[in-house]
């Protein structure tokens, strides 16, 4: 039997169980969704896109649907993050209601878990939704589609700013037959709208999950979207993700891609900069170690004159932990007087880890302003001799600039809450050798006071 | 507690340092000065260990240790801190972590352990109070976008917390204006003790009307050309090197 098959298979047994029947468009979608991905099946290294990233740990896994959402209270409490906001969690992909808080709502905004906003309008839903994230863009896109039941539905309606942040967050459970959930996310910001949006992916210690997430999120004119993802699955977690973004005039639009879990990790990441002034900014951070895997690929289509685009991604990457980065600018014929701007810069703190970086840049416009650079590794041996003469040592010194090179990215989260999390996170998934232990604690500890 | 015997150094086979002989005892405030070009940074560089200068000939005694061959953190933690003319820049480096890194690590030496986080806090905020300094200035990065005032003042705050038994300042008190200036001479007269040993390196004696030297020598072309007690300062404002450079070609 071939890889796909046991998910073609997970699929029919999921239609056979389905005791209403959906809207012919959904269950039109699927059905070409997965002749979709049974004709293109997994990727393999042959395919440019994946040629760094082995999705055989996917392939070969057979995972069950989650049926419940069951969390307790007290361990879902401590893995959410301490920030007042609006938030739907789910559960191994299923939507928990206990876990999530809708309440003070602003006016102008609608947060829906997928099912209910189907259930409310399904034509409304189906308008929009895939039109971003064709089948074709990836096998994964594919398998989304014919699987997808639930995620998230945001709406801002024209003008309106939402000042709480908008979590979801996602829970993985440890089971005996690990599960898969098809998540599928849904933002409509209407013009001059404001929102921040955070993906917080999180879970129990031993989870071994698959997760295939599929975003999108449309920008009108003047509309200004932060999309934070946190990404700290369990160390055991396979985790797929593409999120596409169509911007339309003097939108905005912030990346956070912060990655510090998973086993397997490919994040996609697509802009379309539509209308004039549009300008996206992607800040990626990620940290591996053990033999935890990163991919970040990233694509930013200028298909408009005088459309901006700024991408500033770290990695640290230790033991036998490899990253890819592929960050791709496309600049149309007559996108003039565009400004892109792309730097990647990794750390590698054991000699066996590996990182492979591919800026790309097609260029079919004359008149533009392009920069990329990608650098591997060195500390400052300025800076390292300016703290050794205080009496720290090498070791500590290398630890502190290591720690200092994450922050950089951190710099420009405004979510304290986020920033002191990755801090401390990255502070505690460095190598012992650099001794830092405690110190970031008492930063924040002073800087609470 | 500082000694240097007849020290010659080499700065990319150029010989700087020329047999320079220098006694700072403890309790005494001890000032460097010098035209450009003397000598005077050359001096601190080797104290605190920075790489690319060359040591001929002479010795450098800490304590009875020889500093030559201590590593450069193994320096600092035995209590032989310099303060800087150009502190550096570390983005992303927040100040609270240095200065906790730092004093752990000079209390570990010592066979102490670290510092309990209260008593920490307790101490740093004191010393940023006494300094004239924002505590958020805590949770920025060590130097980045400082003023120079400000980074001087960084550089003298290290050493409140740290509390040296030798606290070297090389050029503390360049581009500083006069309420920096005034900031930065408390704190240096704050560590004054009997205890400790203080040497201002210097090329002006703007500083030493606020922190009052026990000694002032004078460096010329790579040797102290002459010592005595804080009217030499004095005496150099009024008359310049000129007579000292003739006096020491002679």
């Amino acid at each position: 039997m071939s890889e796909e098959q046991t998910f073609l298979d997970a699929l029919k047994a999921r239609e056979a169980t389905r005791d209403v029947a959906e809207p012919t468009w959904i269950a039109a979608r699927r059905q070409a969704a997965s002749a979709r991905f049974e004709a293109v099946g997994f990727p393999t290294k042959r395919n440019e896109a994946w040629k760094y990233t082995d999705v055989r740990a996917i392939a070969r896994g057979d995972f069950a649907l989650a049926t419940d959402a069951e969390f307790s209270r007290a361990s879902a409490a401590a893995l959410t993050l301490p920030i007042e906001a609006l938030r739907l969690t789910f559960v191994d992909g299923i939507f928990s209601a206990p876990l999530s808080d809708l309440s003070e709502l602003p006016k102008g905004v609608t947060i829906e878990p997928l099912t209910e906003a189907l259930e409310a309008n399904h034509e409304a839903v189906g308008a929009v939704l895939g039109r971003l994230a064709g089948v074709d863009f990836s096998p994964f896109a594919a398998l989304n589609t014919a699987f997808a039941e639930e995620g998230a539905v945001i709406r801002l309606a024209p003008g309106t700013v939402v000042e709480k942040p908008i979590i979801l967050q996602f829970l993985s459970r440890a089971h005996e037959q690990p599960v898969m959930s098809h998540p599928r996310v849904l933002i409509e910001a209407g013009a001059r709208s404001e929102a921040t949006v955070l993906e917080h992916h999180v879970g129990e210690a031993e989870a071994a999950n698959f997760t295939n997430l599929v975003s999108e999120a449309l920008l009108e004119r003047g509309a200004i979207l932060t999309y934070y993802k946190l990404q700290e699955a369990p160390l055991g977690d396979l985790h797929i993700s593409s999120l596409h973004v169509d911007q339309g005039r003097d939108s905005r639009f912030t990346s956070f891609n912060l990655n510090l879990g998973g086993a397997l990790v490919r994040n996609d990441i697509v802009t379309d900069l539509n209308a004039e002034g549009a300008e996206t900014q992607y800040y990626g951070l990620f940290y591996a170690q053990g033999r935890q895997h990163v991919d970040n690929h990233t694509l930013v289509n200028h298909n408009a004159p005088r459309t901006f685009s700024e991408e500033n991604y770290k990695g640290i990457l230790d033991d036998r932990a490899r990253g890819v980065f592929n960050g791709k600018v496309i600049v149309k014929r007559d996108s003039q007087k565009i400004e892109a701007n792309q730097n990647n810069a990794n750390l590698l703190l054991s000699d066996r880890a590996e990182i492979d970086t591919k800026p790309e840049l097609e260029i079919y416009a004359d008149d533009v302003k392009c920069s990329h650079g990608a650098t591997t590794g060195q500390l400052d041996e300025k800076a390292i001799y300016a703290l050794r003469t205080r009496g720290i040592d090498e070791q500590t010194a290398r630890g502190l600039l290591t720690l200092a090179f994450a922050g950089e990215v951190m710099e420009a989260v405004k979510l304290d809450a986020v920033a002191e999390r990755v801090e401390l996170a990255v502070a505690g998934k460095l190598p012992e050798r650099f001794n830092l232990s405690g110190l970031v604690e008492t930063a924040v500890a002073l800087g609470e006071e | 507690m500082l000694e240097v015997k007849d020290l010659h150094v080499s700065v990319e086979g150029n010989e700087i340092l020329k047999g320079l002989s220098l006694t700072v005892t403890a309790g005494e405030v001890h000032a460097i000065m010098g035209p450009n070009g003397a000598g005077k940074s050359t001096l601190s560089a080797v104290i605190a260990g920075e790489d690319g200068y060359e040591v001929t000939s002479g010795s450098i005694t800490f304590e009875g240790r020889d500093v030559l061959e201590m590593e450069i953190e193994e320096r600092a933690q035995a209590g032989l801190l310099l303060g800087f003319q150009y502190p550096v820049e570390i983005p992303g480096v927040k100040n609270v972590y240095l200065l906790k890194a730092a004093l752990n690590a000079q209390r570990v030496a010592r066979g102490e352990g670290e510092i309990p986080a209260p008593e920490f806090m307790k101490l740093v905020k004191e010393k940023i109070n006494f300094m004239k300094m924002d505590s958020s200035f805590l949770q920025r990065a060590v130097n980045e976008g400082f003023s120079g005032g400000e980074k001087k003042r960084n550089e003298i705050l290290q050493m409140l917390v740290l509390q040296p038994k030798l606290a070297m300042l090389d050029e503390i008190d360049s581009g500083l204006d006069i309420d920096a200036m005034k900031v930065v001479a408390k704190g240096v007269n704050s560590l004054r003790d009997p205890k400790r040993g203080i040497l201002i390196v210097t090329h002006y004696q703007r500083l030493l009307d606020h922190v009052e030297p026990d000694v002032v020598h004078v460096l010329v072309d790579g040797r102290i050309v002459k010592s005595g007690d804080k009217d030499l300062a004095l005496e150099l404002e009024s008359r310049g090197y000129d007579w000292l450079v003739e006096e020491s070609a002679a």
